[in-house]
């Protein structure tokens, strides 16, 4: 399977992608426990070291960039508990790789049932 | 093109890391044992295997029964040994390899084998003795490993059948992966052996000769036995055949027999070590 | 034997027990997707099953990359749900059952499915979102649940008919099982949603009516798409129709079936909410 883009704006999340981003993921799937989320909150430098982020993770990290993240091997399940971190829900996820606001995004949802 | 030169079948007791941690491979008990694997280790090191595939079963140190798989397999570029909880010294790190992991990882899956696919995993004595036995002194660092790990410890289990399959479809991934590696396979544990009720100590020397025999020239032959056979004709952790009969299916070539040392007992169990061409 | 009376496909995506917690059901947004529920939980009342069969996946709260099963099933008495990170309310334990487990799980090693076993296992919102979806209130703690998690989340996941093929080896098993109890097979998750990447938000509406179509009398037609083929007509977790598809091959040995509800509601949240009954000749 091809890891990246037959499909336009789809990142496969196969082997090679998940070996990749094997640290991020693990980091995020810690955040399952309230303590680490705090930990997390407290100092973020920190736990990206504890994880041993790649710097391509810890700057897509650092600068919120949710398709950074994807390049960088990131499973969206698990982002989504990054996401939760930040009060961000899928639509508001959505919005950021998109270019589009929260309620554009939601409108594009809606107009993709009037077909 | 990765191509699979050979296969080697070995016990992978736990006793054997403690014998060689203490130096007692010319004592009067382990001779005969430790005698039977520099023709084997000779071999190795004439050709050099870039990547071993090596078949055990975890006994409780990675794998619990809150998630048993029946299949696994690591696809990490290192994998770490840990306490097993009665005293076998720890090992340094083994090496693994991913991309030839996930190469055969996506065949398998497009094949209808349901992996448990594994990018950390602890592995323990059933990995770890074989690679010392191979390369002694911990001297393993440069072969790169890729564990396959079979259920042999709750029933139900897979069957002789699913595991020669598991092991022919393995032979075919290696076979299509574009990179010119050379592959040996390991089938380690076994051969008759019951460590557990009042048939403890149980060891059938005529079985494990038969299968030895059949292992290099009539695999399928062992297929008919069922896993209840098994533990019936070899003991109860003579299922470890699994093992061995993966190893064989993932020869695909034409089969030479090279070196054969049967050893009985060693700890509660009959040794086999076989080394097999692939032609 | 144990008699399979039909199979029920529908939505597990957290904003639904989210919204449930909070009471919206009657608002604009989730009116039309939560009225189309009474006619499943009326069915549900009067057949009074005894066991539920859920197919999902995990998103991240039992199963890690570390050690990833292709499929797995619990054999359990009791399973927790646990914090999932982002906020949705954690629920009562859920009720399972060992011996009919333990039997299908025999049955699938004896017919060359090679599953992970659970004897412990957390199930996440695929799994809990439907529980309470069918029995509001949290009141599903009579029902006895068998989770079976899928791969939906890295490469390489089962295949279409390799699913299909699974749900039919499961619903073998519960036909050929010594007890007299009554058994509905859940398929979870979907339609078409992508969640990530600059395609994020793309929905496929003729696509999953399609499938609702097709997958009453010619899931075959279903079955020979690949993953691959799924992402770029449903989108990357278009996938989960897989669960649909296993819930359709335990049916498939039934004979004939009858649809007794289907609708499908857009958007909620990111997704295309399905929502289907089929009933076997067993149910009343």
């Amino acid at each position: 399977m091809a890891s990246q883009g037959s499909i336009p704006g789809t990142i496969m999340l196969d082997g090679p992608m998940a070996t990749k981003g094997y640290p991020l993921n693990k980091m995020c799937y810690s955040f399952n426990n309230a303590s680490a989320r705090d930990e997390f909150r407290t100092d973020e430098e920190a736990y990206y070291e504890k994880f041993k982020l790649t710097e391509e993770q810890k700057q897509a990290m650092r600068q919120r960039d949710v398709i950074g993240m994807l390049e960088a091997g990131g499973s969206i399940y698990y982002l989504a508990k990054f996401a939760g971190i930040l009060g961000l829900n899928v639509q508001d996820v959505g919005g950021l790789q998109t270019g589009m606001t929260t309620d554009e995004f939601k409108a594009f949802l809606v107009k993709q049932g009037e077909v | 093109m990765a191509k699979i030169i050979g296969g080697v079948t070995t016990s992978h007791i736990p006793a054997i890391a403690n014998a060689m941690a203490n130096g007692l491979e010319e004592t009067p008990y382990w001779k005969p044992f430790f005698d039977g694997y520099p023709p084997v280790r000779d071999w190795l090191n004439e050709q050099k295997p870039d990547v071993i595939i090596l078949f055990y079963n975890d006994h409780g140190l990675e794998f619990f029964i809150d998630k048993k798989p029946t299949f696994a397999m690591g696809v990490a570029d290192e994998y770490y040994n840990s306490d097993e909880g009665w005293g076998i010294p720890t090992i340094p790190p083994v090496t693994g390899e991913s991309e030839l992991s996930w190469h055969i990882a996506n065949s398998l899956v497009e094949d209808g084998f349901d992996m448990t696919i594994c990018q950390e995993m602890k592995v323990d004595h059933g990995l770890t003795v074989p690679l010392n036995l191979m390369w002694p002194g911990h001297n393993y660092g440069h072969v790169k490993v890729i564990p396959v790990c079979i259920n042999c410890e709750q029933h139900p289990m897979p069957q002789p059948k699913r595991t020669l399959a598991l092991g022919q479809a393995i032979g075919r991934a290696v076979e299509s992966f574009d990179d010119d590696l050379k592959v040996v396979v390991f089938g380690t544990g076994g051969m008759s052996h019951q460590l557990d009720g009042e048939r403890a100590g149980f060891i059938n020397r005529a079985f494990d000769i038969e299968c030895l025999d059949k292992l290099v020239s009539d695999p399928e032959s062992l297929t008919k036995y069922s896993n209840y056979d098994l533990v019936e004709l070899g003991g109860a952790q003579a299922v470890e055949l699994n093992m061995l009969i993966a190893m064989r299916g993932a020869l695909l070539g034409e089969v030479t027999e090279l070196h054969r040392n049967y050893h009985a007992p060693i700890s509660n169990t009959g040794s086999g070590l076989m080394l097999l061409e692939n032609k | 034997m144990a008699n399979l009376l039909g199979g029920i496909a529908t939505s597990h995506i957290p904003a639904i027990g989210v919204a449930m917690d909070k009471g919206l059901e009657e608002t604009p947004y989730w009116k039309d997707f939560f009225d189309a529920y009474p006619p499943v939980r009326d069915w549900l009342y009067t057949q009074e099953p005894d066991i539920a069969i859920i197919f999902y996946n995990d998103h991240g709260l039992e199963f890690f990359h570390d050690r990833k099963p292709t499929f797995a099933i619990g054999a359990s008495e009791l399973y927790e749900n646990a914090d999932e990170g982002w906020g949705i309310a954690e629920i009562p334990p859920v009720t399972g059952e060992t011996e009919l487990s333990w039997h299908i799980v025999n049955h699938l090693i004896e017919h060359d499915f090679d599953i992970t076993v659970c004897q412990e296992m957390k199930v996440d919102h695929g799994l809990t979102v439907p529980l309470t979806l069918m029995w509001p209130g949290h009141k599903y703690g009579h029902i006895k649940v068998i989770p079976v998690a899928i791969n939906c989340e890295r490469h390489p996941m089962p295949k279409p008919s390799r699913c299909y093929a699974f749900g039919k080896a499961i619903g073998d098993a519960v036909r050929s099982f010594s007890g007299d109890q009554k058994v509905v097979v859940m398929g979870t998750g979907g339609l078409s949603h992508q969640l990530d990447g600059q395609r994020a938000g793309y929905i496929n509406k003729p696509f999953d009516l399609y499938c609702m179509d097709k997958i009453v009398n010619e899931p075959e037609l279903l079955t020979q798409f690949t993953n691959y083929e799924l992402v770029e007509k449903a989108g990357a977790q278009g996938v989960e129709l897989n669960m649909w598809l296993a819930m359709r091959g335990a049916l498939e040995n039934e004979g004939s079936l009858k649809e007794l509800h289907r609708s499908y509601h857009l958007p909620i949240s990111n997704t295309g909410a399905g929502l289907q009954l089929l009933a076997t000749n067993n149910a009343r």
